[in-house]
């Protein structure tokens, strides 16, 4: 599987992920290469195997929909880039 | 003081021959000396370890505390610690102040141990060699020049170097095995669920497991036992109860089945290397041990699997880190998109970027069963290998990793190869059985590690066969020159 300086590209905006453009052909043919070598599954002949869902066979524990936790927002919010009246900062979305 | 064991320890701390402060400031003098050459702790925490270490004398003073109360140790920088910068390697938490305890540092604080700070260790986990950390690399105490292994490498070299007795690490595709091999000492990966993963940063959920890292197996039993167990805050926690793991360290090994997979010893496996591990055999041989070959078939699709599941499972972990609510956050965004892409992209370093963009890539629509699935399928076929295999045989033995120590730099280029280095414990993880790495010699005065690989909860056999063996050699016991 060889990807294209434009699939990186599309790759790394899914993933919110900055990558320079003088890297991206660099990440191409290192990411090209990982998946060159993930091909070599294919070899395995997986027709009848149930995919592994969890090492031990169980399933997901679910508790009592009970409060268990007091608000810490202050402390949460204490090691936040910006906050203001105890809401997070981010640059304006809606015009 | 720094060469004791556990065991020994504690006994000094309960018979006034020392106190927990004495020891508690004869590592950090230690840590003073050593550290910045091995770059091996990114935080020390002089001024509270003696708090707790006054703490820890009182309750000795009245006869009270456990084994490990007043020792020593020190976390892998993936464990949240209340109030201490909890980095992860990596530059996106280097700001990080964690708001609460990680499960294991809260139960370790219980059970009396003293924390001497906080260690270097591959950015979010993601290396073999420790190079990836924002910290820089650490350094192998047995050689400067080369690697620790990784990704829990200060860990390893801590230990190895006797800056703290133990330490903990996580293993997700070898990560504690794999140091502890390239440093000459004892770590223990557990079944999966067994130690709680809450507070642990994620990177593959379905694969990271915490562990003991230690000078012997006794050591590994002891701190293994306060690790494990239910936890309710984690929800792939197991609620099994927890056995004795030191209550079988002592049993006879007579007509233990050991399995020497073939896969394990063919090309790509160091010559010297392979000869430390058939010596360790041979030892095993005359402890009474049964050896056998057995075959795990599909281990040649394990590190491929992992390269798949891994990232996938990372690449959703790692996007809770958005500039937002902590960690790093670029300058100036110039709007919420640009805000997300640039923080993590100046955040993240250049592993952790390759490992997002390839989960992304194998979960993106159009190929999810290409990749996630068909990876998961084979996981499945690993570990149906190791369960006939378990039919055969006790426990699995073979190297730890394919080389001894390689050098800093030699790999860092080529990702594949740096890959590669995980060959042997890989399997392990995707099957999600516990495993363990102990010194079993030296090659060009590198230490050589063996692998001892369990069925689900064969912790306590794993530490019986490990501490037998340690009985019986001294490879444990070697201290780096210039750290004696």
């Amino acid at each position: 599987m060889s990807l294209e300086v434009e699939d990186v590209t599309k790759i790394a905006r899914l993933a919110r992920l900055e990558i320079k453009s003088g890297d991206v052909e660099h990440y191409a043919s290192e990411l090209s290469g990982i998946l060159d070598f993930v091909d070599r599954l294919n070899a395995a002949d997986t027709s009848a195997v149930t995919p592994m869902a969890h090492p031990l066979e169980q399933v997901q524990r679910l508790r009592e929909d009970e409060v268990t936790e007091t608000n810490q927002r202050e402390l949460f919010q204490s090691i936040a880039p910006e906050v203001e009246d105890g809401l997070y900062l981010v640059p304006k979305v809606i015009e | 003081m720094h060469n004791k064991t556990i065991t020994e320890l504690s006994a000094g701390l309960k018979a006034g021959d020392f106190s927990s402060e004495e020891l508690t400031n004869s590592f950090l003098q230690r840590i003073e000396e050593h550290g910045e050459t091995l770059n091996c702790f990114v935080t020390v925490s002089g001024k509270e370890a003696l708090e707790a270490a006054r703490v820890a004398d009182g309750l000795i003073a009245k006869g009270e505390g456990g084994v490990l109360t007043g020792i020593p140790m020190a976390h892998k920088d993936i464990f949240c610690t209340k109030g201490f910068k909890t980095s992860c390697g990596s530059k996106m938490l280097d700001n990080f102040i964690s708001p609460y305890d990680a499960t294991v540092v809260s139960r370790l604080a219980a059970a009396g141990m003293v924390s001497l700070g906080k260690l270097n260790m591959d950015e979010f986990a993601m290396g073999s060699s420790n190079e990836t950390s924002y910290y820089g690399a650490v350094k192998n105490p047995w050689d400067t020049n080369c690697v620790p292994g990784g990704s829990s490498g200060g860990s390893a070299a801590a230990v190895a170097a006797r800056l703290v007795p133990i330490a903990t690490g996580t293993d997700t595709g070898g990560s504690i095995r794999q140091p502890a091999s390239f440093c000459g000492i004892t770590g223990l990966k557990p079944t999966y669920g067994t130690v709680s993963r809450f507070g642990m940063i994620a990177f593959a959920s379905s694969l990271d497991q915490a562990g003991p890292m230690t000078r012997s197996a006794e050591d590994a039993a002891l701190v293994l036992q306060a690790m494990a167990g239910f936890d309710p805050n984690d929800s792939t926690s197991l609620e099994n109860s927890v056995p004795d793991y030191s209550a079988e360290l002592n049993k006879e090994l007579t007509g233990l089945k050991i399995g020497l997979p073939k896969e394990f010893f063919e090309e790509g496996l160091d010559n010297e290397v392979a000869k430390a591990v058939e010596a360790a055999v041979e030892e095993y041989r005359k402890l009474g041990a049964e050896v056998k070959e057995i075959s795990l078939p599909n281990m040649d699709l394990s590190v491929p699997a992992y390269y798949v599941v891994a990232p996938a499972e990372c690449s959703a972990n790692l996007s809770r880190f958005d500039g937002v609510r902590y960690g790093y956050r670029c300058e100036n965004p110039e709007n919420l998109e640009d805000l997300y892409s640039r923080s993590r992209g100046e955040g993240f370093g250049a592993e952790v970027k390759r490992r997002i963009m390839i989960g992304a890539y194998a979960l993106s629509a159009g190929y999810y069963d290409a990749y996630y699935l068909k990876a998961q399928q084979v996981r499945k076929l690993i570990s149906e290998d190791f369960k006939k295999a378990f039919e055969e045989v006790d426990l699995i033995m073979g190297p730890t990793a394919p080389s001894t120590a390689f050098g800093i730099g030699e790999k860092t280029d080529d990702p594949l190869s740096m890959y590669l280095s995980d060959i042997f414990t890989i399997g392990v993880n995707l099957a999600g059985i516990p495993a363990m790495s102990i010194p079993a010699g030296f090659v060009k005065s590198k230490p050589v590690g063996l692998q001892l690989i369990g069925n689900y909860f064969s912790e306590g056999r794993l530490l019986n066969a490990a501490h037998r063996y340690q009985q019986v050699t001294e490879w444990h016991k070697g201290v780096p020159a210039e750290f004696e």
